[in-house]
């Protein structure tokens, strides 16, 4: 892979946790790639898969989903049900063979400021060692 | 076990034998079946109320002009229906119903669900081009003989839930080696039993639906069902066998309209919020320098598999409208398969089991959540 592929990569978080995470990562001063595009979303269960398959469409090289916590949800339960689509999409485009491992789901709590940059960073990496997402370039999508 | 009733005719005019007694005897106030209007309208679901109109219907006949789940979510939304109705339907037809009461469109009460070892149906075009007559009576045999008939829906030769879970009454038709002479109805349930009590023929005793002829057939359509997905598997579906696949796609949404599954009023891909802004179209083309028109199909058919392959009943109907022979079914009965066993779910199964993408468990999926 070339040295200057810079993915674009979309940060699913949530208001509460995952935007949280952000914050105390600012506030700590840790850097995080300025690949990696922010969207926040109010709560991860929101998240359709239309949403991500959309961003992968649209040239994403990959995506990162944060919520709370399990238990922590402001809304009870959103993680959960976003775990669960989060898993039906991974076993679809696995079986079409389309790379799920160019989506994540983590859990990063407020506080979590260094789990936040790590997250992605990380991802960052992964994705620079799986390449391009092929979709972007194709006319015919 | 269920008990059966055997009636002395054959499972055709046994079938209506049954259709007239609940209908004469009132127990129910009509019945959906298949219907033979008149040689132009050809074949269709019909409720009939009336005993006289029976000769005309063929309750049977291996014909989906629409899958039936669709027509009873219909009848049944606004509120259940205030008198009985029976419905005659294909197995995969009565799973489609159980998943749209699932997901609240619709409801099983006062319907009395009746259905049959299921041999297969013909794909619609055969019905209209009149080719499907001449072929009626070599299926039936085929069907005696446990065999897969060779021009049946492509689905149907890898359908492997041909034996309904759901219905309270079962016509026994494939697998069933005297159907010319004697015709056998397993009643599954206490509804089914106390809906026929009072109806002349002999009440044999308990017996399993699945036997040794049943077997047979299953073990064929589970080659079948191999084949069809090695078939998909050549295509090589990752994105480039994807785009080549649903590169003949003509954008006509006929898969998503005669899908059971696909329920919703407004489907997202005939939304205005499916149109894009100029500016999408700009960034379109900076990104790819062109653009397949009309765009996004295989965005759209990837986005109908996220929201309808954990339910897809695999009824076949999708790569039987598609203009442009897409085997749409094909891929998104492979596709399901693998997500209803990653959430463990058979859809159409159980009435009382949640569908998987309205429910939860706190201790699942520990995998994802520590993705790395």
């Amino acid at each position: 892979m070339s040295e200057d592929f810079k993915p674009k990569i979309i940060y699913f978080m949530c208001s509460w946790c995952g935007t949280g995470g952000s914050e105390t990562a600012s506030a700590h001063h840790l850097y995080y790639p300025e690949n990696v595009i922010p969207f926040r979303v109010n709560c991860t269960g929101a998240i359709s898969p239309l949403h991500l398959l959309r961003a992968f469409v649209e040239g994403a090289d990959g995506i990162v989903i944060s919520g709370c916590h399990p238990g922590d949800c402001h809304y009870n339960d959103g993680n959960f049900r976003a775990r669960r689509r989060v898993a039906s999409i991974k076993s679809i485009l696995d079986s079409l063979g389309l790379g799920a491992d160019r989506v994540w789901f983590r859990y990063v709590a407020h506080g979590e400021g260094k789990r936040f940059a790590d997250t992605a960073a990380e991802f960052n990496e992964h994705i620079k060692n799986l390449g391009p997402n092929p979709l972007k370039e194709r006319k015919e999508t | 076990m269920p008990k059966v009733l055997k009636l002395s005719q054959g499972v055709q005019e046994g079938t209506k034998e049954l259709l007239r007694f609940l209908l004469s005897e009132e127990k129910v106030k009509g019945i959906v079946t298949l219907k033979e209007r008149s040689p132009q309208q050809g074949m269709g679901y019909s409720l009939i109320t009336n005993p006289q109109e029976l000769p005309n219907t063929r309750p049977l006949y291996p014909l989906m002009p629409s899958n039936a789940g669709k027509i009873l979510s219909h009848l049944t939304l606004k509120g259940p229906s205030p008198q009985p109705l029976a419905v005659v339907a294909k197995p995969c037809e009565i799973r489609a119903f159980i998943e749209l009461a699932k997901r609240a469109q619709g409801g099983v009460e006062n319907i009395l669900l009746i259905s049959q070892t299921c041999p297969g149906v013909f794909p619609l075009q055969m019905s209209v081009n009149g080719g499907l007559k001449e072929k009626l009576s070599s299926y039936w045999k085929s069907a005696q003989k446990n065999e897969v008939f060779s021009e049946i829906r492509s689905t149907c030769k890898g359908c492997v839930d041909f034996i309904p879970q759901n219905a309270d009454i079962v016509v026994s038709v494939a697998g069933s080696k005297d159907s010319e002479k004697e015709c056998e109805i397993f009643l599954n349930t206490s509804k089914g039993e106390s809906f026929v009590e009072g109806i002349k023929g002999s009440k044999a005793a308990e017996k399993e639906i699945t036997n040794k002829q049943t077997q047979e057939l299953l073990d064929k359509r589970k080659e079948g069902r191999k084949k069809m997905f090695d078939q998909v598997e050549a295509e090589k579906p990752e994105i480039e066998g994807l785009v080549q696949i649903f590169g003949r796609c003509i954008g006509c949404h006929g898969c998503s309209h005669v899908c059971p599954i696909c329920y919703c009023d407004l489907c997202f891909f005939d939304s205005q919020q499916n149109e894009h802004l100029p500016q999408t179209f700009e960034r379109y083309l900076d990104l790819r320098g062109g653009l397949r028109l009309p765009p996004d199909t295989v965005f759209y058919h990837l986005g109908r598999l996220m929201h309808t392959s954990i339910s897809c009943v695999g009824c076949g109907m999708c790569s039987d409208v598609c203009p442009v022979d897409i085997p749409v079914s094909s891929i998104f009965t492979k596709v399901g398969e693998a997500v209803q066993k990653k959430f463990q779910y058979t859809p159409g199964k159980d009435i009382e089991e949640p569908v998987p993408s309205g429910t939860y468990k706190e201790e699942e999926f520990k995998e994802i959540g520590e993705q790395s």
